[in-house]
């Protein structure tokens, strides 16, 4: 996917009527005038794009009262916002939380889900369209139908609300979107590897690990990334866990309640904004491949 | 046992060996699947008869959850429209966004890596983080929005403290956040055969008629994942609404027991929001669980029009 490609020919070249010289100028002219349509665009798009990180940052920079005020940009820049928030009781905690949720819940998933996407997408049995229909339904489900026995299970059996761990142990067994992207990706691996590897009197276990993981280590990058992204992100799971004690909140949860502290100062609760986004954009920076990939491959076909 | 074909005792013993091992391999997700969805989804229609606040003993009640969700719960109905909306609006201006976006991105001759990272940076913004990002900035009293609006002598929207704007606005949100479909649309865009353009144009097609005759049936099985795709994270959609309606009225703490649900009026109220404010809002599981099945019915509708649709994508066969 270079960006280099075009869809439309910049010179003509086909037809050139008597006089070609100015045929040739006005084609030249009209892709000049192509340029500076679409790049004009896309300043207009950047700006959408952009403009709203660029408000968010120079408010979390403005000093108490003037975040109260119309003014856009900082009359002086209080770079001490971030350290406040960092010094904000919990924030620390959050951050411990949110990377252990996210680490752990990564790690289990898919390390659980490899060995299923590999034997849906090797093994011939019967009732494999079965399981992959059941594996699509399930990637479809919101997560709210089944969360008000879930949280019964968890409460009153396990007696874990008010933990982390009802978010993470659920991935040990298995998710449904890191399996499906994996077998996805596992289709594309010709099968004449895996035979070689059975004739050489290779176990399937062995081949997998051996021959198949080092070829798809592209996609569990993209997958991994995905998911801790995913439990970075998400909302619905703490609050349902975890609200009711504040050792576990994760970043996610504690922000709202950040700005629910801090009623007035949108400049706290903008710079502890940028401190969560930040991560992200950092980690996208070093990871950009293996995000786009990670994004492509739930567009491909199957 | 009376196996028409004698089949050979070694066979018989590798075809076990084959089989244990298929489920050694799917064992993971089969515990995962009953535990984290069937049993879920069977205690789910067990409950919906049942009056249980959580507390007491559960109660058989016959269909009174039923007819109270769909006759007196004052949020259901609204949530439901607010979802369809959702559906009809948000979803199809994020597809034709996306395929915009994508389209001047495949087109960018200088520059092209920037602004496509810049394009798909808001994407990865977290939920809540993008939210309160975006309640700030469209806020009617000092909003930059508003602040900049107001200087061009452009009328100044109450945004999300408006009946009026506020799913208005969750669609802007979402339309920032658009780097994922413009991914896939540009890597479709780039697949399209460049003879086909080629032959058009020699046949004399118009930019246009290239777009309409070419390009369109080429990524049309694109279109329709990202249309699918967006109609289930649709259903799903929670955390932005409910972290708007919480910060934009100001009613938000670590409790979060005195909020009203949907702020303005109702208005951002999405199906799976109702199963929080009954289930552990309300403590009406017995009513939650109603929800949950309606939104389990209306996923699965989807769902199997997904699988209907073989061809192309998500294919449940190789």
């Amino acid at each position: 996917m270079t960006p280099t490609t075009t869809l439309t020919p910049a010179a003509p070249a086909v037809r050139r009527p008597a006089g070609g010289g100015s045929a040739l100028r006005s084609a030249r002219r009209r892709a000049a005038l192509e340029w500076i349509a679409v790049h004009s665009l896309a300043i207009a798009a950047a700006l959408f794009f952009l403009l709203p990180f660029v408000f968010v940052f120079l408010t979390a920079v403005m000093s108490d009262d003037q975040a109260l005020t119309r003014e856009l940009w900082p009359g002086t820049w209080e770079w001490g916002n971030f350290a406040t928030v960092w010094k904000t009781p919990g924030f620390l905690t959050w951050w411990r939380n949110t990377l252990l949720y996210a680490g752990l819940g990564t790690v289990l998933a898919v390390g659980s889900s490899i060995p299923v996407a590999y034997a849906l997408a090797k093994f011939r049995f019967r009732g494999r369209s079965l399981a992959m229909m059941l594996v699509i339904a399930m990637m479809m489900l919101p997560p709210q139908v089944v969360v008000i026995p879930m949280y019964l299970f968890w409460a009153k059996q396990l007696d874990l609300a008010g933990t982390l761990w009802p978010l993470i142990i659920p991935f040990a067994f298995g998710n449904a979107f890191t399996i499906f992207l994996l077998r996805q990706f596992l289709l594309t691996i010709p099968k004449e590897y895996t035979e070689a590897a059975r004739i050489d009197g290779c176990g399937e276990f062995r081949t997998m690990v051996r021959i198949v993981l080092p070829m798809a280590k592209p996609a569990i990058a993209a997958v991994a990334l995905f998911h801790f992204f995913y439990c970075w992100n998400d909302y619905f799971g703490p609050q349902i866990y975890a609200s009711e004690n504040p050792a576990a909140w994760t970043l996610s949860y504690g922000l709202e309640s950040f700005k629910g502290a801090h009623q007035t100062d949108w400049n706290l609760t903008m710079a502890a904004t940028v401190m969560i986004m930040a991560p992200v954009i950092v980690v996208f920076f070093f990871a950009q491949k293996a995000f786009i990939e990670g994004v492509t491959l739930t567009g491909v076909k199957g | 046992m009376t196996a028409a074909l004698p089949v050979p005792a070694g066979l018989r013993a590798k075809r076990r060996r084959a089989a244990l091992r298929t489920l050694g391999f799917l064992s993971p997700w089969l515990i995962g699947f009953g535990v984290f969805f069937a049993y879920p989804l069977v205690s789910a229609v067990y409950f919906s008869f049942m009056k249980y606040d959580g507390f007491t003993a559960p109660t058989w009640v016959g269909l009174k959850n039923w007819s109270y969700v769909f006759g007196d719960y004052p949020f259901f109905w609204p949530a439901l429209r607010n979802t369809l909306w959702l559906i009809v609006v948000m979803v199809s201006l994020r597809v034709v966004f996306g395929l915009g976006v994508g389209l001047l991105v495949t087109r960018i001759r200088t520059g092209a890596g920037l602004f496509r990272t810049l394009f798909y940076l808001p994407y990865l913004a977290p939920p809540v983080a993008a939210t309160m990002s975006f309640v700030f900035l469209l806020n009617p009293g000092t909003g930059p929005a508003n602040t900049v609006l107001a200087a061009l002598g452009l009328p100044e929207p109450g945004w999300f403290n408006d009946p009026l704007w506020s799913k208005p606005s969750l669609t802007i949100l979402a339309l920032w956040g658009i780097g994922d479909l413009m991914v896939i649309f540009m890597a479709a865009l780039l697949d399209v055969p460049k003879e086909q353009y080629e032959a058009a144009e020699l046949d004399g097609a118009g930019s246009w008629q290239r777009f309409r005759y070419v390009t369109l049936p080429n990524i049309s099985p694109i279109v329709l994942f990202s249309v699918v795709t967006g109609v289930i994270a649709t259903m799903q959609y929670y955390t932005e609404p409910i972290v708007a309606a919480k910060v934009a009225s100001g009613v938000i703490g670590g409790s979060g027991q005195q909020f009203e649900p949907g702020y303005p009026d109702k208005t951002t109220l999405t199906v799976p929001q109702i199963v929080y404010n009954l289930g552990f809002q309300r403590f009406d599981t017995g009513a939650a669980c109603v929800v949950a099945l309606v939104l389990f019915a209306l996923a699965m509708v989807f769902t199997a029009f997904l699988m209907r649709r073989r061809s192309g994508f998500l294919s449940a066969e190789d």
